[in-house]
């Protein structure tokens, strides 16, 4: 019996997040009361956050499996072969919680974590995405929450050196007490240099690396596991704090040391510290793990065992070392000045033991603390497909060249120039295409191979019919990729969602993965890596479902891509896909007629496949000069914004279609892509896709300086982008 | 052309100037740790990359400006080596005392990363001879700390000797810098250093290549001086 100072009530139980049922299934599974210090090591791998447990049952639908793939779900990161003896390791993650109570840390540790799980894993980190999600614009708090997490994600990838070079942004109401802060990276590593968290082998030294740890972040996920109430600010000293600087200096140590051979495993201390990353080690290996805390470097005096087993102080991690090696890994970090200490062993028990003031404070069962946590199959409610919307219910805009105007400086569709700026998208020299088109491009270091990538979701419409809005989510990466020439690999998926105890809620989350699952099936197109983050609900309130999917395409020639911007006068501009003029849930239907109604556009998986893979196709073959995806807008605003970035205007006719003229400019349909192509090009590029079953129409001439569609407006391209650059700068302030 | 990069515990544009160096130059450049005393011998060229050495926690450059090697760096600079410095290595230079100024805060309190247009204004140094005098060219900057200030003596003086080397073309200074002062260079004309980042636009896939002539400058000079 291990001796328990501080009597284990109730109270306590539910203060650490625990359900009375699974406090009784600890009781169950040890025979005997928990000391505090167990109590808190079941807490922080029992949460939501770390044990997946309502939502396990459905991620095992997700289709992760592929050619390509080299690990899926379960390690720090995903991987997938990139040719060439390389793979590309990525995994994107919410800091939701901590990011809404402090905005400048907890964007900024977000950041520190997923640079973190890459470099774990012995990739160098080449690419950081970033989807933030805000409450309304007149909201009082979303001001201060956009400033703060924009600075936050910049302060700390800027100060790594990885380059931040996309990412989206979005406002509404439903956000406005639980923002969202997603955050991806994407690292590269050489296939036959991967480390994994399995530790092998008893007896091995269990080494603690890089940064001390502190008070900070004490019980982090488990806040992150619960809901708000108005109590949010109260919770700050469960945010961490983050040092770029370290994180750095950490990255390049852990490269040496892994060249040194010396790694048996290794894993970083994210989410409850030295309790997860030990645990996960030890369980994933079939093996127990004894960590003395004497050992363990501390950045101030009197910590007790349930504090350092809960911190979240940054920029830490656990390796099994091979101990022939010790001398060699040792000199790595004292060259970079991190600290290197010796804290445990592996043993052959299968149990965690932790040792404090040479007592033994907790002595745990490891298989079931790590991979045989609670599962839940949570009740969960089919939920109506809304009335799909006639589009000749919707009126026309009176005058169609202020409407565009009104589209493209709404918050939603504005230029994001504001935040990337605040991103540094060039360093390490290998940025292709900068943050601004459908997809960033990266080179790969010292090839002429290029990575894409994008993330994308479109919460109203998973709001209005979660299978079709996740499926369109996994679609629109798949699209975006494509775009600019990239074929796509596979997917990393960050799902935010409110109350999994709601079967409303429940249902919107069952729904979505069906529908990315559906998806990612069609268009081969796997998961290999993923976070859930629950919870995000605040005084009963739920966000609107967000299942961010953040995806990779890989360019065998990084310089046959195409960007956004018109590039030639002259050009033709060609229409690819089906268009329907679809209004249900667009951003014209909300901004123009104020309306947040009607089903959203719905995918034809088959057809965005074909379409897709004829216009990557026409990009390799260097015929096609721009390259946009139709989205939030519609081909109208799709069209401005080719212009825009272009600095040129265009002269198109009326698309053909059934549908009203204005649904057929700002609705949004799905699988469909503006083109330019060189005029000579023009009827060779319409038989190619004619030839590939692609519908297509030829719509007009890239060249002047206006943007006009005949007969219904015209528009100086310098007024477009007034309009479209001055909101963001105006709302915060500055102009 | 023999080059050595001097690499602190947290630069991290490194990689982006070497790749840039290896466009004008076979030798591979010698990478030097701030903790090392010497430089390796023969050099034609120092460089100070970007980065956020020591995090830029105390005043950016403060730091690294009293690493061990930076010893040897003034020393060399003293004896004439071309010194390189960008972004952070251009901070860490006005630290050490080699250039005249400071680099503040951006006059916006917030990091930028944007494509400036950047004037020749000295085409005749070192490091700018491959440019016409006046050229305007695009480049990136990319920084929280790039607004130069110097007492006003200074910079009448730092203009009449035509040591101001490039300037913020009008209507594109990003971060305040007096009189939209870019890059300066020091009175002997063997140190250099500037905000903007040319190491990042010379591959036609960066989009421009206008960054390439500051690199071709150097490598021409070092190899008349050994002719």
């Amino acid at each position: 019996m291990l001796k328990n100072e501080i009597a284990i009530t109730p109270e306590l139980v539910a203060d650490l997040g625990l359900k009375p049922d699974e406090y009784q299934r600890v009781l169950d599974l040890i025979g005997r009361e928990p000391s505090l210090t167990e109590l808190g090591i079941f807490s922080a791998m029992w949460n939501e956050h770390c044990s997946y447990k309502s939502s396990r049952k459905w991620l095992r639908t997700l289709p992760t499996t592929g050619p390509r793939v080299v690990c899926g779900p379960g390690e720090n990161a995903g991987i997938v072969d990139i040719g060439d003896g390389q793979v590309a390791v990525f995994k994107m993650e919410s800091h939701n919680h901590p990011s809404y109570i402090e905005p400048y840390q907890g964007a900024a540790t977000g950041v520190g974590g997923i640079l973190r799980d890459v470099f774990t894993m012995g990739a160098r980190p080449v690419a950081a995405l970033n989807a933030l999600r805000f409450g309304a614009p007149d909201h009082p708090r979303t001001r201060h929450l956009v400033a703060g997490v924009v600075a936050g994600i910049g302060g700390y990838g800027n100060s790594f050196g990885v380059p931040t070079v996309g990412g989206e942004v979005n406002f509404h109401p439903r956000y406005n007490g639980n923002c969202l802060v997603n955050a991806f990276a994407l690292g590269i590593a050489d296939a036959d240099k991967v480390f994994y968290s399995k530790a092998e082998g008893v007896g091995l030294p269990v080494v603690y690396l890089g940064a001390k740890t502190g008070r900070d972040g004490v019980g982090g996920s488990t806040m992150a596991s619960a809901e708000f109430a108005d109590d949010a600010d109260e919770k700050r000293p469960t945010v961490q704090v983050g040092d770029p600087f370290t994180e750095k200096r950490l990255l390049e140590a852990c490269q040496e040391l892994m060249a040194t051979g010396a790694v048996v495993a290794i894993q970083d201390m994210g989410a409850a510290g030295l309790t997860c990353s030990a645990v996960e080690m030890g369980a994933k290996g079939d093996l127990g793990v004894r960590l003395d805390l004497d050992a363990v470097p501390t950045r101030e005096t009197g910590m007790s065992a349930y504090e350092m087993m809960l911190s979240e102080s940054q920029e830490r991690m656990l390796m099994v070392l091979r101990p022939e090696k010790r001398a060699a890994a040792e000199a790595v970090f004292k060259k970079w000045d991190l600290d290197f200490a010796e804290v445990g062993q592996t043993t052959n028990d299968l149990r965690f033991h932790v040792l404090r003031h040479g007592e033994e404070v907790a002595n745990l069962p490891i298989k079931e603390l790590g991979d045989e946590a609670p599962e839940y199959d949570r009740p969960w409610s089919e939920l109506q497909k809304p009335a799909v919307l006639a589009a000749d219910t919707v009126a026309e805009p009176a005058d169609y060249g202020q409407a565009l105007l009104q589209l493209i400086a709404a918050p939603d569709l504005c230029s994001r120039r504001w935040v990337w700026e605040q991103y540094d998208y060039l360093v390490q020299g290998n940025t292709v295409q900068r943050p601004g088109g459908d997809a960033a491009i990266i080179r790969v270091d010292g090839t002429n191979k290029g990575l894409a990538v994008a993330v994308d979701v479109t919460p109203r419409y998973v709001e209005a019919d979660p299978r079709e809005g996740g499926k369109q989510a996994v679609a629109e990466v798949w699209r975006n990729l494509t775009a600019v020439g990239a074929e796509p690999l596979a997917i990393t998926d960050n799902l935010n969602f409110g109350n999994p105890e709601k079967p409303d809620v429940m249902g919107q989350l069952v729904a979505a993965i069906k529908g990315i699952g559906a998806a990612c099936e069609v268009l081969a197109f796997p998961v290999v890596s993923g976070n859930v983050s629950l919870y995000n609900e605040t005084s009963g309130e739920a966000i609107l479902p967000t299942p961010a999917i953040a995806g990779i395409g890989l360019l065998p020639d990084v310089a046959q891509n195409a960007g956004i911007a018109l590039e030639d006068d002259g050009d033709v501009i060609l229409l690819a896909g089906a268009l329907t003029g679809w209004l249900g849930q667009s951003i014209y239907l909300r901004e123009i007629a104020g309306r947040e109604d009607g089903g959203p556009p719905p995918v034809d998986l088959a057809a965005e496949k074909r379409n897709g893979d004829a216009i990557r196709k026409l990009i390799r073959a260097g015929r096609i000069t721009a390259c946009h995806d139709i989205s939030d807008g519609g081909l109208l605003v799709a069209l401005a914004e080719m212009a825009m970035a272009g600095e040129r205007g265009a002269n198109i006719h009326a698309p053909e279609g059934a549908a009203p003229l204005h649904a057929l400019l700002f609705g949004e349909d799905q699988g469909c892509y503006l083109l330019a192509v060189a005029a000579e090009e023009a009827e060779a590029v319409i038989a190619a896709l004619q030839n590939d079953d692609v519908p297509v129409q030829r719509l007009g001439t890239v060249g002047g300086a206006d943007l006009v569609v005949e007969g219904t407006l015209a528009v100086p391209v310098k007024t477009l982008r007034t309009a479209h650059e001055s909101w963001f700068p105006a709302y915060m302030g500055e102009i | 052309m023999k080059s050595a990069v001097i690499l602190f515990p947290g630069t991290n544009r490194e990689r982006d100037m070497i790749a840039a160096l290896k466009k004008v130059t076979d030798a591979e450049p010698a990478i030097v740790w701030h903790a090392k005393t010497a430089l390796p011998d023969g050099l034609d060229l120092i460089v100070l990359p970007g980065g956020f050495s020591y995090g830029d926690y105390l005043r950016a450059g403060a730091i690294s400006a009293r690493s061990p090697i930076m010893r040897d760096v003034v020393h060399r600079a003293e004896a004439g080596v071309p010194v390189l410095g960008v972004c952070n290595g251009f901070q860490a230079l006005c630290e050490a005392g080699l250039l005249p100024g400071v680099l503040m805060r951006n006059a916006s309190l917030k990091f930028v990363c944007r494509e400036v247009r950047l004037e020749i204004v000295n085409a005749q140094t070192a490091f700018t001879h491959l440019y016409r005098p006046s050229q305007v060219i695009r480049c990136p900057v990319a920084h929280h700390d790039g607004n130069y200030f110097a007492d006003e003596a200074t910079l009448d003086r730092l203009e009449a000797e035509s040591r101001v080397v490039f300037r913020y073309a009008q209507g594109s200074n990003p971060n305040g810098s007096q009189r939209d002062i870019a890059g300066i260079i020091n009175e002997a004309g063997n140190v250099l250093g500037m905000m903007p980042h040319p190491e990042d636009l010379t591959d036609p896939l960066h989009g421009s290549t206008d960054g390439l002539a500051l690199f071709q400058s150097i490598a021409t000079t070092a190899q008349e001086k050994a002719a």
